[in-house]
């Protein structure tokens, strides 16, 4: 590739290159001032959750330049001792651990029976998992309210989960199938052929070989659940609401409370991010892979 | 029930074991598959589409559910306003939205394969892809504040307006005390009445040295006012470090530029106005000979531009989806970004030796080839967009809540947030799911035809 560019370039005039650096130089522009727009949102929200309440309501996080020496960590120290804050920052672990496993597991099961298995109605079922896929979670709300109610789950850290996993496990069969119709079936033939029960096949030889959509479906999960706020909003309440329903509740006094909301929203942040920059690998993956959601 | 199906013919002719054999085998295969679908199945039934068919059956009811309505809902659906706002503002979602993510991805993916530093740019552009939308919404929140102070938007707005408006504003400015006139609510108005063909100069105090314009010069006298005209000068009537007559137009004494003087008739009608020069100088003309009383109005004395009232009933949907587009644009540049990687190079290279501009190589070659990626990421993003809710309910302040008003949101208020109509709110989440059906047939199609090819 780079041989071939060099003798491409070659053969180019002076004028030619001049009018390529000049636009390569353009395009370099262009997307620096692009880079920075993007990134003003996120050090903005940052840097206000390193002022104190008093700076925030006076001026704004730009002036944090002219006088670095007020930067302070105090906004993270309350809100880390804040019971509400630790009470639901545990709660969004307690909801997004379980219901990624749990959608992982399911929705692989589930894509090994489409992807290797012969039943009737395959293809239909199929299908209709396709058209889950974009269901709304909002025609849900009202009648799940009622069955947690009636179940006595309503409210508590258990009914959201279980509507995150009647959500998420259209994408994870949809996502796990696709995958692993790429295994090469000479390697389950050979498994069988040894005698494999389908449930060894599935833990010995297809999940090892699917392990990166394994990644790709949990990473995926994991954000969609740790983000959500609608379902958190109706289902959980004041003991299991997890960080993005905490800090929703305190939007009404926007302006007096810059302080808990920028760092609240950072805090919230911080997992994803690390997630995210670590494995954005198999995030991308994933939504390579068909996000209709 | 597995037993006494084996036909008494396949008996008969002896292959009647491996027949059954296999037919038993079969009939465990399907028994095993059963089992690797049932918790899904299972799952899905009870929560997904259960609730599909309550909801249906729900929205024919009224609100507290016992009575049978038939369409009433769907009827009050378009009656009522909010849910009209909230419809238009569907459209208005629909239609801006993804376009402007799908366009701002295409043109991120294309420009990124021309620099060395395209990771660190992916990952920048990328990166509100793995925050939540509330995250997303308290930062536009803030972005957007009206304040010039607080709001890093109007903040730039204001910077940019003064570079290139000069506009006379002085806040705070007062009038020099026992020189004639009072501030009566926020204007600067004379005790007395005075007859065109007067001269009446103005002392101001109280203006900060920075709210004066760079280019300030020393106020001047005012010429002598003929008949039909009043005259005068405003100006600071302070030196700095000390010295000069209060009252007086002392020489090093700057004259305030862009000042609105008006002349007041006995009814209190504002009869003619006037606008100061860089010296300070005013002079009113037409007058019909009379008295008057001079004014200077509060516009004089504001905070000058403020910016603009983005949280406001006006912009506010512009705001929610920009900041959509910010986490979005991301999504859709690594979607086509990875369909541009696959498109084979040599035929934009063959294309390029036989002398065809970028433009052409990209609206002949690549755009063809990239359809099939940007229609997927299309039908996800409206998709996505006709059920939008974290932003739309985070960002907006009370004011301008209704204003910004979506399905979605719409829904929640109506069944949950006070509303308390779950007939109505199961008619709304309906709605959704019906708007959503054309993007499920697509995505069956594109499905099958994949699968045929």
């Amino acid at each position: 590739m780079s041989a071939d560019l060099s003798i491409v370039r070659g053969k180019q005039t002076l004028g030619q290159r001049i009018l390529g650096f000049f636009s390569r130089s353009v395009v370099n522009i262009i997307l620096i001032v692009v880079a920075i727009f993007w990134l003003i949102p996120s050090v903005g929200l940052f840097l206000s959750s390193l002022r104190t309440v008093g700076d925030s309501s006076s001026s704004g996080w730009w002036t944090i330049f002219l006088e670095p020496t007020r930067i302070t960590l105090e906004n993270y120290a309350n809100l880390l001792s804040n019971p509400t804050i630790t009470g639901s920052f545990w709660n969004t672990i307690v909801i997004a651990v379980p219901t990624t496993i749990l959608v992982v597991l399911i929705g692989s099961l589930a894509g090994y029976a489409f992807a290797w298995m012969e039943f009737p109605g395959r293809d239909w079922l199929l299908i209709a998992v396709i058209v889950l896929l974009a269901v709304p979670i909002q025609v849900a709300l009202i009648p799940l309210a009622q069955m947690f109610g009636a179940i006595g789950i309503f409210g508590s850290v258990l009914g959201v989960i279980l509507f995150h996993i009647a959500f998420g496990l259209p994408f994870a069969i949809f996502l796990m199938r696709n995958f692993f119709m790429q295994i090469p079936s000479e390697l389950l033939e050979a498994a069988r052929l040894d005698g494999a029960s389908d449930l060894r096949i599935f833990f010995t030889v297809v999940l090892p070989l699917g392990l990166p959509a394994v990644a790709s479906l949990a990473i995926f999960q994991f954000l969609w659940t740790w983000n959500d706020m609608l379902v958190a909003l109706l289902f959980s309440n004041s003991q299991s609401q997890p960080l993005t329903v905490a800090i929703q509740s305190q939007l009404r006094q926007f302006g007096a409370n810059i302080d808990v909301l920028s760092t609240g929203a950072f805090i919230s942040m911080i997992i994803p991010l690390i997630v995210f920059f670590a494995f954005q690998r198999y995030f991308v993956q994933a939504l390579l892979a068909g996000s209709q959601r | 029930m597995t037993q006494t199906v084996v036909t008494p013919a396949a008996r008969e002719t002896g292959r009647g074991d491996a027949d059954r054999l296999s037919r038993r085998s079969r009939r465990r295969a399907i028994l095993i598959a059963l089992a690797f679908l049932a918790p899904a199945l299972v799952i899905l039934g009870a929560l997904v589409v259960y609730p599909i068919v309550y909801t249906l059956v729900r929205s024919l009811f009224d609100a507290s559910g016992s009575t049978f309505v038939g369409p009433e809902n769907y009827i009050e659906m378009f009656r009522r306003e909010s849910t009209f706002t909230a419809i238009r503002n569907n459209v208005i979602w629909v239609i801006v939205a993804p376009v402007a993510c799908t366009v701002l991805g295409l043109v991120f993916a294309v420009l990124m394969d021309k620099i060395r530093w395209s990771t660190a740019f992916k990952l920048i552009i990328f990166m509100p892809m793995a925050i939540s939308m509330l995250a997303a919404g308290v930062i536009f929140r803030m972005m957007f504040q009206e304040s010039p102070q607080l709001g890093v938007v109007n903040a730039g707005v204001v910077a940019v307006h003064d570079i290139f408006v000069d506009e006379a504003a002085y806040p705070g400015a007062n009038i020099r005390p026992d020189s004639g006139f009072a501030k009566i609510s926020g204007a600067i108005v004379s005790d007395d009445a005075v007859n065109d063909g007067s001269t009446v100069d103005v002392p101001l105090i109280g203006i900060r040295a920075d709210s004066l314009p760079d280019d300030v010069v020393n106020a001047q006298t005012a010429a002598p006012a003929r008949a039909g005209e009043i005259t005068g000068t405003v100006w600071l009537d302070f030196v700095r470090g000390g010295g000069g007559v209060n009252g007086v137009i002392d020489s090093s004494e700057a004259g305030l530029e862009g000042i609105r003087v008006e002349a007041v008739d006995n009814a209190g009608n504002v009869v003619a106005s006037a606008t100061t020069d860089a010296e300070g100088r005013y002079t009113i003309t037409d007058l019909e000979p009379g008295e008057y009383v001079i004014a200077l109005p509060p516009s004089n004395f504001d905070q000058g531009y403020q910016g603009v009232s983005w949280l406001g009933e006006a912009f506010i949907t512009g705001v929610i989806i920009l900041s959509y587009v910010w986490i979005w644009a991301g999504f859709a540049m690594i979607m086509i970004a990875s369909g541009l990687s696959a498109i084979d190079r040599s035929l934009q290279e063959a294309a390029r030796m036989d002398g065809a501009n970028e433009w052409q190589v990209f609206r002949r070659i690549t755009a063809p080839l990239l359809s099939p990626v940007i229609v997927v990421v299309f039908v996800t993003l409206i998709i996505n967009v006709l059920k939008i809710f974290d932003l739309v309910y985070v960002i907006p302040p009370g004011v301008s809540k209704p204003a910004a008003n979506v399905i979605a949101v719409e829904m929640w208020t109506v069944s949950f947030g006070g509303g308390n109509d779950q007939g109505l709110g199961s008619a709304l989440a309906l709605l959704l799911l019906l708007l959503v059906l054309p993007s499920m047939i697509i995505n069956v199609r594109r499905f099958r035809e994949e699968r045929s090819r």
